[in-house]
C-alpha cells in the first residue's frame, strides 16, 4: 500500500497507541507473536481450572457413595471440566501454536488480518470470562424458566459450584433446555461456547488467507511444514462445522429465553435433531483438537530422527482426507439414540473407514523413525508418547464403530477412557512436545532437559494410572455422569488407582510450571538453531525479533533449512556442508540487522474494544426481561458499532513518511515490506 | 516465482495474486453457506410435522406480497453490479447514485419483512412460541433480515464515506467490491428461501 497516494479521513476515536513495550502494548497489540503468547497463557490458566476440577471429580469418585460433592456440583463439574478443555484450552492453544508459528514457517512477517487476529484472541478471552461469570451472575436457586415448572435443584445443592452449567460440555437437549435446567447457567454456556466459537471463526479465515497468500517466495503448497497444513485443515474444519454449531447454540438461546420451542419435545420439537447439529460439529471438532497436535508431532519427528518425514506427501494427504471424511461419521455419538439402522450401518462403516488414513500417519511416524539416528530429548519423548498413546485410543476408538459393542459401551467409562487417550494421551502430549520444542523461539532459552524427563515420566505414568483402569471399571459397567457408585459394584479399587494417577498428572503439571517458570531466566541460551532443525522458523534468532524475517526467505525444497546445512554423500546420509556454520553466521547478522527498513502492522486499540462490547451484549440477552439487561444490550451494540467505526478509519500501518519516496527502488525479496491488507 | 520476483514489493504477498481482504470476503462467505444451510434444514424438518398447534407458516403465507419484496431484493444485486461498473468507468456521481438505489431496495425488502412478520403475528397469530415450525420459520429469516440490515448499514457507509471524499478511492473501490460481493451473495440465499421455504411450502397433510 502507497501511504502518500491516499490519505484516509482522520476521523478517530482514539489516537493511535504508541507504546511497543510493557501493558499497554500487550493490550493494543497486533503482533502475531505476542497475541500468540497471549493465548497460550490464558489457556494454560484455562488447562489449570479444567484440571482442578478433575481433580474433584477423581476425588469424588475414589470411593463409593463418596460425599464430597453433592450430585449438582459433580454434574456442574463434569460439565465445566469439558467446556473448559475443549473449548478454553486445547482449542485456544493450538490457537497459540498457529499464531506464533505459522507466520514464521511461511516466511511471513505476519497474519493476513493482525488486528483482526488480535479480536479473535480478545474475543475468546472474553469469551471465556463470560463462562466463568457464571458462578457471579448465576443464582443456583432460580425458580424455573417456563412458567408452572418447579426449579428442579434440591434446596442442598444451592452452591456457588453447583450453580455452574451442568449440561455436560454437549448440552444434551431436552435437559439443558429451559424446563429441566432453570436458572441462567445453561445460558452462560450456549452464550459462551457462541462466543468462544465467533472467534475461532474469524481465525480460521484469517488463517486461511495467510496460508493462501502470505508464502514466502518459493513456498509451494507441497513445500509447505506438515504443521502448517495440519493448520489449514484445521481452519476448513473450523470454517464449515462452526456456522452448523452456532445454529445450534442460537436455538438453545432463543428456547431459553424467547420461548421458541425447537427442542421442546411436547410442543413436537426434536430434542434429536440437537444430537445431529452437535455432533455434526461435534465430531469435525475432535478432528480440530488432534490436527494442530499431529501438524507438531511430525514437525518434531523428524528433527529429532534426523531423517526427513516419512512419506511428507501422504501425511498431508492423510491430514485432507480425516478431514473431509470427519464431517461424514458424526451419528456414531448416537447409535443408541434410536436411528435408523441404515444410519447406523452406513455411520459404523464410514467411522471404520476414517480409521484408514488416521493409521496412515501412524506407519508414517513411524518410518520416519525407523533408522534413523534418534535423540530422546523430552520433545522427542512426548512426540513418541503422543504415538504410542493415539495408537490405544485409536484402537478403543475403531471398537465404537461396530454397532452392538457400541450399544455396550455407551455412557461407561470405557468411553471416557477412549477419548482421554486420544485427547490427552494424543492432543496434550502433543502440545507438550510442541512446548518443549519451540519454547526457544520465545525466550532464546532452553527448557531443562532433566526436569523435562521428569514431567514426562510423571505425566507418562500418571495419565496412564488415571485412564487406562477407566477401560475395565467401563467394560465392567460402570456409568458416566454419575456421582455415586455402590460400594458392592467393585468398582472401589481401580477408582483409587485412578484418583492416584490424576494427581500424579497434577505433579507432573506443577513440574512444567516450574521448569518454564525457571528456564524463562535461567535456562541455556539456545542460539540460532538448538535442534538442527529443518524448518524455516528456525533461520532467524531467537528469542524472534519483532519483524520475524531481517530478510525475508525464498525457499527451494521442502525443508529448506535443512539442506542449507545439509547435503547426502552416495548412500543417502546426510553430510554437514562445510559451508554451514558460516549460513547460520550470516542468518544471524541479518537477522538481528536488517538490511531494509521494515514496516509493521501499528498496534490498535479497536480491536479490544470491538470485543468488549460482546460479552456486554451476552449479559444482557441473560437478563433482557430486566431494565439493566436492556441498556446491557444497547450499551454493548453501541461499544461494538463505535469499536467498528474506528477501526475503519485507522490505516492498518502507521504513514512512514521518510520510506515512502524510495518505495519503487526496493528488489523484491528484500526486507522492505508491507501489508497489503487493511483489516 | 521468478515472474512473481519481477514484480515489486506489494505483490509479494499475496501468493495466490487475490487481494487479501476478496479472498478472505470468499472464506468467509462460505462459511455462510453452512450457517444458512443449518437454518434452511432445521425449517424443513419442522414445517411439514402433523401434530402442531396451528397456524404453520406454510398456511399463511402471502405469496404475491412476498413476491414483490423478493424482486426488490433481486434488483438491488443489479444496482449493485451497476455501481461497481460505474466505478469502473470512474464515474463517481453514478456509483453514488447506484450505491443509494442498492441500499434503498435492500431497505424496502426490510420494511416488507417487518411488515410481514407484525401481519403473521398479529393478524394470523403465529408467533415465534407458536410451534416448532413458525420458530424455525422466524430464525431463519430473521438471521437472512439481519444479514440484509448489516449490508445496508455498509451500504450506506460506503455511500457516505464518496460523499465526504468526493471520490471513492482506490482502496473503497475494493471495499465497495467487498459490500457486492456480501450483498450478492445475501441476495443468493433470499432466492433460495424464497424458492425452498415460500414457493415450494408444504404443510402436513390434512392442514391448511
Amino acid at each position: 500500500m502507497t501511504t502518500t497516494a491516499e490519505r484516509r479521513p482522520t476521523t478517530t476515536i482514539f489516537r493511535r497507541p504508541r507504546s511497543t513495550t510493557g501493558f499497554w502494548s500487550w493490550i493494543t497489540t497486533a503482533d502475531h507473536k505476542k497475541i500468540g503468547i497471549m493465548y497460550g497463557y490464558a489457556a494454560f490458566i484455562f488447562f489449570l481450572v479444567g484440571g482442578i476440577e478433575a481433580l474433584l471429580l477423581r476425588i469424588q469418585l475414589s470411593a463409593a457413595d463418596s460425599t464430597f460433592l453433592t450430585a449438582a456440583e459433580y454434574n456442574a463439574a463434569f460439565t465445566m471440566h469439558g467446556t473448559t478443555m475443549v473449548f478454553l484450552f486445547v482449542m485456544p492453544i493450538s490457537a497459540a501454536f498457529i499464531n506464533y508459528l505459522l507466520p514464521l514457517m511461511i516466511g511471513a512477517r505476519d497474519v493476513a488480518f493482525p488486528r483482526m487476529n488480535a479480536l479473535s484472541w480478545w474475543i475468546f478471552l472474553f469469551g471465556g470470562i463470560f463462562l466463568y461469570s457464571v458462578l457471579i451472575f448465576s443464582d443456583p436457586a432460580a425458580p424455573a424458566g417456563v412458567e408452572g415448572v418447579p426449579g428442579n435443584l434440591d434446596p442442598a445443592d444451592n452452591t456457588i459450584l453447583g450453580g455452574m452449567p451442568d449440561g455436560g460440555w454437549f448440552g444434551y437437549q431436552p435437559n439443558a433446555g429451559p424446563f429441566y435446567s432453570p436458572g441462567t447457567a445453561m445460558d452462560f454456556w450456549a452464550l459462551g461456547v457462541q462466543f468462544l466459537g465467533l472467534a475461532s471463526l474469524i481465525s480460521s479465515v484469517n488463517f486461511i488467507v495467510t496460508i493462501f497468500n502470505m508464502r514466502a517466495l518459493g513456498m509451494r503448497l507441497l513445500r509447505m511444514p506438515v504443521f502448517v497444513w495440519m493448520s489449514l485443515v484445521v481452519a476448513l474444519l473450523l470454517l464449515f462445522s462452526l456456522p452448523i454449531i452456532a445454529i445450534a447454540l442460537f436455538m438453545v438461546t432463543f428456547d431459553r429465553q424467547f420461548g421458541s420451542l425447537f427442542f421442546v419435545a411436547e410442543a413436537g420439537g426434536d430434542p434429536i435433531l440437537w444430537q445431529h447439529l452437535f455432533w455434526l460439529f461435534g465430531h469435525p471438532e475432535v478432528y480440530i483438537l488432534i490436527l494442530p497436535a499431529m501438524g507438531i508431532v511430525s514437525e518434531v519427528l523428524p528433527v529429532f530422527s534426523r531423517k526427513p518425514l516419512f512419506g511428507y506427501a501422504a501425511v498431508v494427504i492423510a491430514g485432507a482426507a480425516i478431514a473431509f471424511m470427519g464431517f461424514g461419521v458424526w451419528a456414531h455419538h448416537m447409535f443408541s439414540s434410536g436411528i435408523s439402522p441404515v444410519a447406523q450401518a452406513a455411520f459404523a462403516l464410514s467411522t471404520m473407514t476414517i480409521a484408514v488414513p488416521t493409521g496412515v500417519k501412524i506407519f508414517n511416524w513411524m518410518g520416519t523413525m525407523w533408522g534413523g539416528r534418534l535423540r530422546f530429548t523430552t520433545s522427542m519423548l512426548f512426540a513418541i508418547g503422543f504415538v504410542a498413546m493415539f495408537v490405544i485410543g485409536g484402537l478403543s476408538g475403531v471398537t465404537h464403530a461396530v454397532v452392538p459393542s457400541d450399544w455396550q459401551q455407551t455412557d461407561t467409562y470405557y468411553i471416557v477412557a477412549h477419548f482421554h487417550y486420544v485427547l490427552f494421551g494424543g492432543a496434550v502430549f502433543g502440545i507438550f512436545s510442541g512446548l518443549y520444542y519451540w519454547f526457544p523461539k520465545i525466550t532464546g532459552r532452553l527448557l531443562s532437559e532433566r526436569l523435562g524427563k521428569i514431567n514426562f515420566w510423571t505425566l507418562f505414568a500418571g495419565f496412564n494410572l488415571t485412564f487406562a483402569p477407566m477401560h475395565w471399571l467401563g467394560l465392567q459397567g460402570m456409568v458416566r455422569r454419575t456421582a455415586y457408585y455402590p460400594p458392592e459394584a467393585g468398582f472401589d479399587f481401580w477408582n483409587l488407582v485412578a484418583t492416584v494417577g490424576a494427581f500424579i498428572i497434577a505433579a507432573g503439571v506443577l513440574v512444567f510450571m516450574y521448569n518454564w517458570w525457571r528456564s524463562k531466566k535461567h535456562g541455556e541460551p539456545s542460539g540460532i538453531d538448538p535442534w538442527d532443525a529443518r524448518t524455516v522458523e528456525w533461520t532467524i534468532p531467537n528469542p524472534t525479533p519483532e519483524y520475524n524475517f531481517g530478510v525475508s526467505p525464498t525457499i527451494t525444497s521442502l525443508d529448506d533449512f535443512w539442506h542449507k546445512k545439509y547435503s547426502s554423500d552416495s548412500e543417502g546420509r546426510p553430510v554437514r556442508r562445510p559451508e554451514a556454520e558460516e549460513t547460520l553466521e550470516d542468518l544471524m547478522e541479518t537477522g538481528i540487522n536488517p538490511p531494509h527498513p521494515i514496516h509493521l502492522p501499528a498496534p490498535s486499540y479497536y480491536p479490544i474494544l470491538f470485543a468488549a462490547g460482546i460479552p456486554l451484549v451476552g449479559w444482557g440477552i441473560i437478563f433482557h426481561t430486566s431494565l439493566v439487561g436492556k441498556l446491557l444490550i444497547l450499551v454493548g451494540v453501541l461499544v461494538v458499532a463505535s469499536a467498528a467505526f474506528g477501526w475503519s478509519m485507522e490505516p492498518l500501518e502507521e504513514p512512514h513518511e521518510e520510506h515512502d519516496e524510495d518505495h519503487s527502488d526496493q528488489p523484491s525479496g528484500s526486507g522492505y515490506s508491507s501489508y497489503g491488507s487493511d483489516a | 516465482m521468478e515472474a512473481a520476483a519481477a514484480m515489486d514489493h506489494h505483490d509479494q504477498h499475496e501468493s495466490t495474486g487475490i487481494d487479501h481482504r476478496k479472498l478472505g470476503m470468499w472464506v468467509f462467505l462460505s462459511s455462510e453457506f453452512l450457517f444458512f444451510g443449518a437454518l434452511i434444514t432445521n425449517y424443513l424438518l419442522y414445517q411439514g410435522q402433523p401434530g402442531f398447534a396451528r397456524p404453520y407458516p406454510a398456511e399463511i403465507y402471502d405469496i404475491p406480497f412476498t413476491s414483490f419484496s423478493s424482486f426488490a431484493l433481486l434488483m438491488s444485486s443489479l444496482t449493485m453490479v451497476l455501481a461497481h461498473n460505474a466505478l469502473a468507468r470512474r464515474d463517481q456521481h453514478a456509483t453514488r447514485t447506484w450505491l443509494l438505489a442498492t441500499a434503498m431496495l435492500g431497505s424496502v425488502f426490510l420494511g416488507g419483512q417487518v411488515f410481514e412478520f407484525t401481519e403473521f403475528i398479529s393478524v394470523s397469530g403465529m408467533k415465534l412460541t407458536t410451534n416448532p415450525a413458525a420458530s424455525a420459520f422466524y430464525l431463519l429469516t430473521g438471521f437472512h433480515g439481519f444479514h440484509v440490515l448489516l449490508g445496508v448499514l455498509m451500504l450506506l457507509t460506503l455511500y457516505g464515506i464518496s460523499r465526504r471524499q468526493g471520490e471513492l478511492s482506490e482502496a473503497s473501490g475494493l471495499n465497495l467490491e467487498l459490500v457486492g460481493l456480501y450483498w450478492h451473495f445475501v441476495d443468493i440465499i433470499w432466492i433460495v428461501i424464497f424458492t425452498v421455504v415460500y414457493l415450494l411450502a408444504s404443510a402436513p397433510v390434512g392442514v391448511g
